[in-house]
């Protein structure tokens, strides 16, 4: 009872956040743009060469959900700083993890509907067709963001009270990425291109691996990192 | 500088405190004085007890400082993440201090490992970086310490700070074995070059005497960092109380 008291209060701010940009879609729309952008950089970084293109699509596509994805967080809190809304949710009833699960939930289905508009885009750039495999290319996407997206919440809760939060967040961040970006950038490259190995299924238990700690250790470190 | 306070002296404990004298940190002059005898010796010892070796020559009594300043920079790296864990745990201050000064001196110590680590093997390799597992991983870890430090000098309120640094030494401490294994992994399904790990026995005298002498160094930048911050903790404090005195707030 208790419980599901506490998820209603998670799916409330899922609710608020989603509404927040629903209305503006300031940051949907800048951040797909910024996505689409990376797409296109990489692409006369590496050359136009088809087959060079294919072999690094799955890196390609990795990075440029890191680094348009890692714009939005800091904004999913900024919302919460103007007008002080912040000590008002800190303020209410409730555990403190319901904000960390509410939080969590609406980055995750931004990066998600980014993704939605950036996979299909990086597949046409880098002449990848739609793999034989795409229902296990869709969990590691699935893996892949909910390692990427928690830990970003956690640390963009950090980055996003400081002074210099812009070099801040990245600076914290990616390096806790390493494994996430390794595993997925090989799963996904595996699964799209060959995998004369079988390495793929190593790969995704890595990653799912990586997800389990770090959803459990940020659920745990939240509540001290957002009080006060 | 005590932390306790005795209940009677509670109504007049600003006054109390913006008259305390503090005292100036202590320099643990014993312990610099065995850290760098032993450094030094070390680098003696190193020389005389192993000949040059076969195919590196001198170039690889570099190892007597590489492998202890790395093996120096995972005790610093333990102790953040003890004091990690007691800061959020018990609420700590003190934990916090310790956990700056371990940060800081693990930074330097890892920092190091990769620099030496790099000078030995351009000649050796023939490459100034390889994607290695062990470097490629000390190479996270340096930049989760300096993320740590950055976020420390980004932040004002010290309280804040203890918690998210905590915060972050404890996901960075998870992290970094985590790190090591998908880079190994990654390394041996590309089949590469590996690292020589293998240790002749002539070279285990001078490589234990350098890893005491390392060890030394670190408790000392450590304690200094600690007794350092202690003491600008306890100036902020007196600043503080004489202001509610209403005083000067200087804070010397």
């Amino acid at each position: 009872m208790a419980f599901a008291t506490e998820l209603g209060r998670a799916g409330a701010i899922l609710w608020k956040d989603l509404t927040a940009e629903r209305r503006t879609k300031a940051n949907f729309n800048s951040v797909v743009a910024m996505a689409g952008l990376i797409l296109l950089f990489f692409g006369f970084a590496l050359g136009p060469d088809a087959k060079g293109l294919r072999s690094a699509a799955a890196g390609v596509l990795w990075l440029t959900v890191l680094f348009s994805g890692v714009l939005a967080f800091n904004r999913s809190y900024q919302l919460e700083l103007d007008g002080n809304a912040l000590e008002q949710l800190l303020l209410y009833p409730g555990e403190r993890w319901t904000l960390f699960a509410g939080k969590l939930a609406a980055n995750l289905l931004f990066v998600f509907l980014v993704e939605v508009v950036t996979i299909p885009l990086a597949g046409i750039f880098y002449h990848v067709a739609v793999p034989a495999l795409w229902g296990q290319v869709l969990g590691v996407l699935f893996l892949g963001t909910v390692g990427f997206v928690t830990l970003g919440t956690v640390y963009a809760a950090m980055a996003s009270r400081s002074r210099a939060r812009e070099v801040l967040l990245p600076l914290l961040l990616f390096p806790m990425l390493v494994p996430v970006l390794i595993a997925a950038t090989e799963a996904t490259g595996a699964l799209l291109i060959d995998d004369p190995m079988g390495n793929a299924g190593s790969w995704i238990r890595l990653l799912a691996t990586f997800d389990v700690i770090f959803v459990v250790a940020s659920f745990w470190v939240f509540p001290a990192v957002i009080e006060g | 500088m005590s932390s306790v306070t005795m209940p009677e002296s509670r109504p007049d404990r600003g006054a109390a405190a913006a008259a305390e004298p503090i005292a100036r940190p202590k320099v643990p002059w014993w312990l610099v004085g065995l850290a760098f005898g032993t450094l030094v010796s070390g680098q003696v010892v190193g020389f005389l007890t192993s000949e040059p070796d076969r195919d590196m020559g001198h170039l690889q009594k570099i190892m007597y400082v590489h492998v202890p300043a790395a093996w120096a920079s995972f005790i610093a790296f333990f102790i953040v993440f003890w004091a990690s864990v007691t800061v959020l745990w018990k609420r700590n201050e003190r934990a916090d201090l310790l956990n700056a000064a371990a940060a800081e001196a693990g930074a330097v110590l890892t920092g190091l490992t990769l620099v030496l680590g790099s000078i030995w093997g351009r000649p050796t390799w023939g490459v100034w970086w390889t994607w290695d597992a062990r470097l490629t991983s000390t190479a996270v870890l340096f930049l989760v310490f300096v993320g740590f430090l950055a976020l420390r000098a980004l932040t004002d309120d010290p309280e804040r700070r203890a918690r998210w640094s905590a915060a972050v030494g404890i996901l960075g401490a998870l992290n970094v074995p985590i790190v090591y294994m998908s880079v190994k992994w990654w390394r041996t399904l590309h089949q590469l070059q590996s690292s020589p790990s293998t240790v002749d026995a002539d070279y285990v005298l001078g490589l234990r005497w350098n890893a005491f002498a390392f060890a030394f160094a670190l408790a000392a930048f450590v304690t200094i960092r600690y007794r350092t911050a202690l003491f600008a903790l306890a100036a902020d404090r007196r600043a503080e109380a004489r202001a509610l005195a209403g005083g000067s707030t200087d804070a010397r």
